[in-house]
């Protein structure tokens, strides 16, 4: 245990405090990926797959090389190719070998909006020009987007070199199907039998996309001896730079990337896409390049979330124990392996105490961009359909849905399908702040309906650097290798203040790039705040040890007896009555009495917090049209302990909002030749502010034992739950199940008229 | 291929730029001036990140072309404060934690601007219409409309 928590009194700590990076954000100086520009840099545009699956017979690029303007031409010759991975696979799969085809295809195109080509010229019309003269020829192929008609034995394989590897072993047949990842306790036969009902459900969603504003762009300039500065928008320039230096055989130390200022990433900024290219297309012709996607590209080529479907099984006494539980669930892959599937077995049925459970999620190759991680990836899918289940459950036994949870609730000790023991947790505080807060008990209008479900994410640990540096006037400088998504500047500078005793306007945080850090993990799965900040706590503490130190030099008295009190070196010997010395003053000393102050973390943060969130949502349909509206929304949520809460509230009602969008009108719409319909935000409707109602927030702060502060994780458990609730809401308003994300008006109206046809 | 020169008023100084006819406003603002303070989120007008205001009414720059500015009165983020003094707005949008990633901020600044000069008191309601053309995918929109709010009741009372 790294903290009892027993301190509540803090200076800084749970405060509201302006955020560090604002004002450069309310007066358009913050620079993103796209407000980069160097000398002499040429533009890059990519070519891309207007087929859904199809084998590149040729292509020439002789005219676009020929075209005035026109510096570079690049296609996956120019890309270093690596071997598959072999198994037995790591839970998590980076590989080389995909995405050297997802950044340039090679011998087959996978997904509408394939990059097969790539040019580099003076201006981005001319590039643009190029384009039109590459000349690619198809051999077009049968594509499937289906994950569960991909795993027919009939169905069209998109890669002849896979093949599905299960329990150890490896099947005699290519097939789309990778592998499955399953949890499981007790008896499941057993469990079913002693139920009094069971309840049985077909759910499926279609792929969302993160929707960041800030489409994906980058500059990369090369120099002859090999280096390579790369600017880009990113959630983890380390991680960045690692995929950029293996794929492209660069030395580590030779590629040092800045990360921009982030314009949203929800995950979808986690890996490469035009970053390769682009150091490529600059190593080809010395200049710097820039590469910044269209929004078109964004939606046709960057990677969305899964789509899912997923059979649920569950059994119930009539006194509310759960005593069986099933899950099969099918995610799309996309173009290549790696759907989130071991998040998807955490989540199934993680609230609740089932002697006997089992959840199977299986990782299928369909012809879409290859799927990239969306706040809490796999999970809100699962919670989708678990949470319906559980909803239909109490129901059919009359049960309060909330009794019927805090029945079942798990509590520290307890564990996870995916096999995570839970610390303290804070469900059942959860559970009964839902209980007591007005939103649950308040009437509804005509058509309108109250959807509740629950959500739960185990955050993230890892890797994490910090440097910090006092300088000679009593500032201090916190650098971390983190991009700053959601505020994590404030909370680095309001943790590095409390530990010092000093007003935070004395702290600069930087985001440093990775020539000058060691090495930080993603900005992802709201891991830095709790292991980002756990750094800058230990770094900070080096420099108050420091401090100490100094100032027993100059007492000539030993260190132990010199403790550091709000802001000031005080001497701790009875009697003693030296006037303590402050920040300010030793700082002043420092160089003079031995050298410069700093203070460096380099950590493996584990014991990160498990979370729960329950959410309630009123909302409202239209039976003319079908449209949903969301009139309020309560998210109840175990934050840990809230640092900066301005902007745990914010998380929580992005994250709402999000799970609107995504359970209401969010999705990437096909034709039949698998080409992407709605490749623009008019047609990816994502929720506007005339779409939703103020997000009401209940911070439960429950503080995670294992940081100096108590810092859970709060980004994606919202997330989690919200399509459930949503979707719960207008099952509750229109008395029809709803099984099928998004909710669109065609798909409510569809069922508003089933209902009226059941009552004629 | 031939640039026009256009003469406007951009954030209060004379400004004459040359483009190409094809080029919007955006890419005016952003590559031949360098005012990289107005943000592309699209370029098909559907997000409101580049949201700038044009003979006091707002626009999305990507859907204007440059040649068309000629005489035209332009403001934009970088003009918003009056030296170091923050617009309301900007300041509110700070005391109410309105801003995660602060792509649409901008954007979203100049809209609320040109929607207090018509109506200096909206209700919620008509704050959310009026910011129904710029996504923000951060916030869940609650603080930004309680600082647009906000700011309507400061600057009516300064009024």
């Amino acid at each position: 245990m790294i903290n009892d928590n027993s301190k509540t009194n803090f200076q800084w700590v749970g405060k509201r405090t302006r955020r560090p990076d604002g004002v450069d954000k309310v007066t358009g100086r913050a620079r993103y990926g796209d407000d980069m520009s160097m000398p002499g840099m040429l533009h890059c545009k990519v070519l891309r797959s207007p087929h859904a699956h199809a084998r590149i017979i040729s292509i020439d690029t002789s005219k676009a090389t020929a075209l005035k303007g026109v510096k570079g031409v690049l296609t996956s010759a120019e890309i270093p190719d690596h071997p598959l991975s072999k198994p037995p696979y790591a839970p998590i799969i980076n590989d080389m070998h995909d995405i050297s085809r997802n950044v340039m295809a090679r011998d087959k195109v996978f997904y509408d909006g394939h990059a097969v080509a790539a040019v580099a010229a003076t201006s981005e019309r001319i590039a643009k020009a190029a384009l039109k003269l590459i000349d690619v020829k198809y051999e077009i192929l049968p594509h499937v987007l289906d994950p569960i008609e991909a795993v027919h034995p009939d169905a069209p394989i998109l890669h002849e070199d896979q093949f599905t590897y299960l329990g150890g072993k490896t099947s005699e047949k290519p097939s789309n199907l990778f592998r499955s990842s399953v949890g499981e306790r007790g008896d499941l036969e057993k469990g079913f039998s002693e139920a009094d009902i069971i309840v049985e459900r077909d759910f499926s969603s279609a792929p969302v996309h993160q929707g960041y504003i800030e489409p994906l762009a980058c500059v990369a300039t090369t120099s002859e001896d090999g280096c390579v500065e790369l600017w880009t928008t990113t959630q983890g320039h380390f991680v960045i730079r690692a995929l950029c230096a293996g794929l492209l055989n660069i030395e580590l130390a030779k590629v040092r990337v800045t990360a921009s200022e982030i314009g949203g990433g929800f995950g979808g900024k986690n890996t490469i896409y035009g970053e390769p290219i682009a150091i490529r297309l600059s190593q080809m012709t010395g200049r710097p390049v820039r590469m910044v996607m269209s929004r078109t590209e964004v939606f046709r080529a960057s990677g969305p979330t899964v789509g899912s479907r997923t059979h649920v099984k569950m059994g119930v006494k009539t006194d509310g124990t759960i005593t069986a539980a099933e899950a099969e669930t099918w995610y799309q892959a996309g173009a290549f392996k790696g759907a989130p599937t071991g998040r998807a077995v955490e989540t199934y049925f993680s609230a609740y105490t089932i002697a006997n459970a089992k959840a199977t999620v299986h990782d299928v190759c369909v012809n879409r961009p290859k799927v990239a991680a969306y706040r809490a990836p796999g999970a809100p899918m699962a919670a989708f359909a678990a949470e319906a289940v559980i909803n239909e459950l109490a129901g059919r036994i009359g049960m309060d849905p909330v009794d019927f949870r805090l029945k079942n609730a798990v509590t520290e000790g307890d564990q996870s399908l995916g096999g995570s023991v839970y610390g303290s947790i804070g469900l059942i505080e959860v559970l009964n702040q839902t209980k007591n807060h007005p939103h649950y008990s308040a009437p509804l209008g005509p058509n309108q309906g109250r959807g509740l479900a629950l959500g739960y994410w185990m955050h993230g640990g890892g890797l994490s650097s910090v440097s910090s540096h006092l300088l000679d006037d009593g500032t201090v400088t916190v650098a971390t290798g983190n991009p700053d998504i959601g505020g994590s500047r404030s909370s680095m500078r309001v943790m590095a203040a409390e530990e010092l005793g000093i007003d935070i306007e004395l702290i600069k945080p930087i985001v440093a790039d990775t020539g000058s850090m060691g090495y930080s993990h993603l900005t992802a799965g709201s891991r830095t705040t709790f292991a980002t900040g756990w750094a800058v706590v230990n770094s900070i503490r080096e420099i108050i040890g420091k401090l100490c130190a100094l100032a027993a030099k100059k007492w000539e008295i030993d260190v132990a007896d010199v403790s550091w009190e709000a802001g000031q070196a005080v001497s701790t010997k009875s009697g003693d009555s030296i006037k303590p010395l402050t920040l300010k003053e030793l700082a002043g000393m420092a160089t003079k009495m031995g050298g410069a102050i700093a203070g460096h973390s380099e950590i493996n943060a584990g014991g990160a917090g498990a979370a729960f969130c329950l959410q309630l949502v009123d909302v409202e349909v239209d039976p003319e049209t079908g449209f949903v509206i969301a009139k309020r929304h309560t998210v109840i949520q175990d934050v840990g302990r809230a640092i900066s809460p301005d902007y745990v509230e914010g998380q929580m009602q992005g994250g709402a909002v999000q799970g609107i969008g995504w359970a209401l009108n969010e999705e990437y719409v096909y034709d039949d030749q698998g080409r992407l319909q709605n490749t623009g935000f008019l047609d990816y409707r994502m929720p506007v502010a005339s779409d939703v109602p103020m997000i009401d927030t209940v911070l439960v702060e429950v503080p995670n034992p294992n940081h100096p502060y108590g810092v859970r994780g709060v980004g994606e458990p919202t997330l989690v739950s919200a399509p459930a609730a949503v979707a719960n809401a207008v099952e509750n308003a229109i008395g029809q199940q709803m099984s099928s994300l998004p909710l669109s008006p065609p798909t409510v109206l569809k069922a508003c008229g089933q209902v009226q046809n059941a009552a004629e | 291929m031939a640039r026009h020169f256009v003469s406007t008023t951009i954030n209060g100084d004379e400004v004459e730029f040359a483009c190409q006819p094809g080029q919007t406003l955006l890419e005016v603002l952003r590559t031949e001036l360098g005012m990289t303070g107005t943000k592309n989120g699209c370029g098909s007008g559907d997000c409101g990140a580049c949201t700038v205001i044009v003979n006091d009414r707002p626009v999305n720059a990507c859907l204007v072309l440059g040649v068309e500015l000629e005489g035209a009165d332009i403001e934009t983020n970088e003009g918003m404060a009056k030296g170091n003094q923050l617009h309301p707005l900007q300041q509110k949008f700070l005391d109410h934690a309105a801003l995660q990633c602060g792509i649409c901020t901008p954007g979203i600044l100049n809209m609320a601007k040109a929607l207090l000069a018509k109506n200096p008191d909206p209700t919620e309601s008509e704050v959310r219409y009026g910011l129904a053309g710029n996504l923000c995918r951060c916030t869940g929109y609650d603080k930004i409309v309680r600082a647009v709010l906000d700011a309507a009741k400061e600057m009516r009372v300064n009024n």
